[in-house]
């Protein structure tokens, strides 16, 4: 268990443009964090950095306040779980799990008792004397991740989007077991991802990369709520969030007919600032048919169903917006809807970062 | 997963088609021949087993075919090791790497015949340079004299001819394991050594056993290059089975024989090929990507 | 400088000398008079010539043998791909009764004695009036080639899921469009390799070349052997020969470069 930090950490492949640009997260000792992006964001990058298999041409790895920027891979103690299953193909389960043990030399009977424990822990207990190759995909990379973790003190498991080939009734499941084991053993983790779904279900704490730099870190709730950047807002969150352009007004914030009210000092605040732009996630619009106070009409042009709720592809005046109803709703092409925002749901960009309105 | 259809088969038509009309007609020819006994001028007579018979009783086929065995193990041993270390040690990218690939690809290049020639005038005792050089270190190099030499550079020569299909091979399966495996193993703290028998070499498992079944075959049937080196001799050494056929098929008109000693011949390549092919392709197979808990 | 002597850097140098020191001889030789190759052992050429080349390049014998090689090659990888690709695909897609068996037997065929299998193979072709055609030959090398071809080809169709396949006929293309359009292309490598290795096989055999050809579809091996005359080797010329022989070869190497470099493992990973 360990406290991991990356500090003024940037690197290139060869003369290749810079792959991650001066990234500097955090993560405390125990958390179950997910590195969240698109591909080419870097996330890979900063993983191979954290586990040792890579040397960052600048910066420092920081393990629980000490300098292990100089350590391999293999002096770091870390465990990385990889998109396909890394297995031993010609040893059996009991063999993959006491592989790394053996490396170091431990003696046999510590090994048994170290590699039984971990089997139980991940439920592999029956399957110690298989071969490796007969295993479905799930199955060996649970026994990647078991040789991962049948190390003492490992401070992190690194997990570089370990579902990928998992079909998808059993990624449900190994995603609670890998919840499970977060819970149980406390060991720091690190889920790297594109998928938002699994990176918000998983972790505590979400770093969001781009383009190879950190867009934000936080919560998930944070994320989601307050996203600090536009393209968090869209990223994340299904389907994304709602961005238009805005000016100041007297009163508040005005996104075409429709006002946004604000207290007189922020709209001073706000006055200088250009290019402002308005966040709101389709599920906080409010929607009726019925007129609504402080709100405006916008035009339905089509509905798409999810299953469990509705999405309205309407219009407020030149603006397209998505907003979210009930399934239960009557909505229809054509058809006239009033909307309006609640202020507390609304994030405001001023050229591209989220500005703080709530004092 | 692989569908179960016996229409499958539909697509082999032209493969069987081309490969029957060249297999079939001529083995059976052979297997004519073979329990025959053909006089030249009085027409065949049926001999029924008597020329297998004989074959199986000739010390000559006995010799030969212990020196084939011996000859053929021996450069299985020497080129699969040496191919896969040559494959290691090849650059991976950029020119270099395209460089080492036509360089070490040559010698598969040249025509049978011309190896044979070139090993010839290579060897040889008046114009040849490595009898020179062995003559600098005090050793008196005689291929046409001593068993010895002879052999050992029929060998060599093997070596240097084949052992480039080997290492292509190879390199080819070295380059298809993804840097994961890598890795994994330098995270588990194994050694280079140690990664070499639990990763490398099990996902080169099916380049070695094409590269294994090849030489094997080829070298069981090798002829003319050894026939231009050495002739077979001195006396018998490097004579192995194919001059046994040659000599008897073409130089004593032993038709039936010959045919007889073909079969026989044939028989075996296939027996030890197929040993081979079961223990190579059955020791842990690869892993097949198999969707979900099972 | 200490890091220049690696073991690995020893010893591919010393194999890269083992390996060249023929082949710089031949080169060598090539540039030599017959006298001069009987009488003295040095790496340069005393007495430079082009002599052999000449007459390489002037005679058409030689000529036309080096043209008739690579014709039947050509025909013989053509034909080849034509026939294993199918075959391949069968064996890396479906499952059927006697598909292990079937395949070693294919490789069988490459496993024959030479000496005595000849004949028939003569009288074959003769009967079917192929004798001294190119085709005969690339036909005749077929059977060397097409295991081969179909192992590796079969084994670069493993590596494309079958998903693949699945979503082009959910996407509505017929299978010959899927075939052609979408999977083709993604073998690509592998058609590659296989050429390559079919090339390499066909190109030197010897055998078959000159049993089933005399005058119209004399290969250059065939030349080649001509050249151990009664009164001596000519071996200037042969070892001009050898030397044009490897050219058509090594460019074909240097093609598939990449797919060679890509690797194949000849199986699923």
């Amino acid at each position: 268990m360990a406290r991991i930090e990356l500090s003024g950490v940037s690197h290139r492949y060869g003369n290749d443009e810079w792959a991650i640009r001066d990234v500097n997260v955090v993560w405390e000792d125990g958390v179950a964090s997910a590195l969240l992006g698109p591909s080419g964001s870097g996330k890979t990058t900063v993983l191979d950095i954290i586990s040792g298999l890579l040397r960052p041409t600048e910066g420092r790895v920081l393990v629980d306040g000490r300098d292990v920027t100089g350590l391999n891979a293999r002096e770091r103690n870390v465990a990385q779980v990889f998109q396909f299953p890394v297995m031993y193909e010609t040893l059996n389960v009991f063999d993959n799990l006491a592989f790394p043990l053996r490396n170091q030399r431990m003696p046999e009977a510590e090994v048994r008792q170290r590699v039984e424990a971990t089997a139980e822990l991940m439920g592999l207990t029956d399957l110690l004397r298989r071969n490796a190759h007969r295993l479905g995909a799930a199955e060996q990379q649970r026994v990647s991740l078991a040789r991962g973790i049948v190390r003492k003190d490992i401070s992190a498991v690194l997990l570089d989007e370990p579902l990928t080939v998992i079909d998808p009734q059993a990624k449900w499941h190994l995603r609670r077991q890998l919840k499970a084991l977060h819970e149980r053993t406390g060991i720091t983790m690190i889920y790297v991802t594109h998928d938002q779904h699994e990176a918000l279900t998983f972790a505590d704490q979400v770093t969001v990369m781009n383009l190879g730099a950190v867009v934000q870190t936080g919560t998930p709730t944070e994320l989601h709520e307050r996203p600090r950047r536009p393209f968090i807002g869209y990223f994340i969150g299904s389907p994304g969030m709602n961005l238009l352009e805005a000016e100041v007004g007297e009163d508040g914030v005005r996104v075409g007919p429709l006002t946004v009210a604000y207290e007189p000092g922020v709209a001073k605040r706000l006055a200088g600032e250009e290019a402002l732009q308005l966040g709101i996630r389709p599920e906080y619009v409010e929607a009726s048919s019925r007129p609504l106070e402080g709100g405006t009409e916008a035009m339905v042009e089509d509905v798409d169903t999810t299953g469990h709720s509705l999405i309205v592809h309407a219009r407020m005046g030149e603006a397209p917006l998505k907003v979210t109803m009930d399934e239960a709703a009557t909505v229809a092409s054509g058809d006239s809807l009033w909307i309006r925002f609640p202020a507390e749901h609304v994030n405001l960009y001023a050229a591209g970062e989220r500005i703080e309105v709530n004092a | 997963m692989k569908r179960v259809d016996q229409r499958a088969w539909l697509f082999l038509i032209p493969a069987l088609v081309v490969l029957s009309l060249n297999a079939f007609i001529p083995l059976m020819t052979v297997v004519n021949y073979s329990v025959q006994d053909i006089l030249p001028g009085l027409g065949a007579v049926w001999v029924g087993f008597d020329n297998f018979e004989n074959v199986l009783r000739d010390p000559s086929f006995r010799g030969a075919l212990t020196r084939q065995l011996g000859f053929s193990a021996l450069i299985l041993l020497i080129q699969v090791p040496l191919g896969i270390l040559v494959a290691l040690g090849m650059p991976k990218k950029g020119w270099p790497a395209t460089a080492a690939l036509v360089t070490i690809g040559l010698p598969l290049l040249i025509p049978w015949n011309v190896v044979g020639i070139i090993w010839r005038v290579f060897t040889r005792s008046d114009i040849g340079i490595v009898p020179f050089l062995f003559d600098r270190f005090g050793y008196v190099y005689n291929i046409a004299n001593s068993p010895a030499d002879a052999y050992w550079t029929v060998v060599m020569m093997d070596v240097w001819h084949w052992t480039p299909l080997i290492a292509l091979l190879a390199y080819s399966g070295l380059n298809a394991i993804p840097d994961a495996f890598y890795q994994a193993a330098r995270i588990d703290g194994a050694t280079r050594w140690r990664t070499f028998w639990v990763v490398t070499l099990p996902r080169l498992r099916n380049v070695l056993t094409i590269g294994i079944l090849l030489r094997f075959m080829d070298s069981f049937r090798i002829y003319i290059e050894i026939s231009l080196l050495t002739g077979g001799g001195p006396g018998r050494t490097t004579a192995f089975v194919s001059d046994l056929l040659v000599n008897r098929a073409v130089g004593g008109f032993e038709f039936g024989y010959a045919a007889a000693l073909s079969l026989i011949y044939f028989f075996i390549i296939i027996v030890i090929s197929y040993l081979f092919f079961l223990v190579l392709t059955n020791v842990g197979t690869s892993s097949q990507m198999q969707g979900g808990d099972a | 400088m200490r890091r220049v002597f690696t073991p690995r850097n020893v010893l591919m140098a010393v194999y890269l000398i083992f390996l060249a020191a023929p082949l710089l001889w031949m080169l060598s030789m090539s540039f030599k008079p017959n006298a001069e190759i009987l009488e003295t052992r040095a790496l340069f050429p005393q007495t430079p010539t082009l002599e052999n080349y000449a007459e390489i390049f002037t005679q058409p014998a030689w000529r036309e043998s080096f043209v008739n090689s690579l014709i039947y090659v050509a025909m013989n990888v053509v034909i080849t791909l034509i026939v294993a690709i199918p075959a391949a695909y069968a064996f890396s897609r479906y499952t059927f009764r006697g598909d292990r068996h079937l395949f070693f037997w294919l490789l069988t065929n490459r496993m024959a004695p030479g000496a005595v299998f000849l004949l028939p193979f003569f009288q074959l072709y003769s009967n079917i009036g192929l004798f001294d055609t190119h085709l005969a030959v690339a036909l005749a090398h077929t059977l060397f080639s097409v295991p081969l071809a179909i192992w590796i080809l079969e084994g670069f169709m493993s590596g494309i899921p079958m998903e693949i396949d699945e979503t082009a006929y959910v996407d509505g293309y017929s299978f010959p469009r899927f075939f052609y359009r979408i999977f083709m292309p993604l073998i690509g490598p592998g058609i590659g390799v296989a050429a390559f290795f079919s090339f390499l096989f066909s190109w030197v055999e010897l055998l078959f070349a000159r049993t089933l050809t005399s005058t119209a579809a004399k290969p250059i091996v065939v030349q080649l052997s001509r050249s151990l005359g009664a009164e001596g080797w000519d071996w200037g010329v042969i070892a001009a020969a050898g030397v044009l022989m490897i050219v058509p070869g090594a460019l074909l190497i240097y093609f598939v470069r990449d797919y060679l470099a890509k690797g194949f493992a000849l199986g699923r990973v």
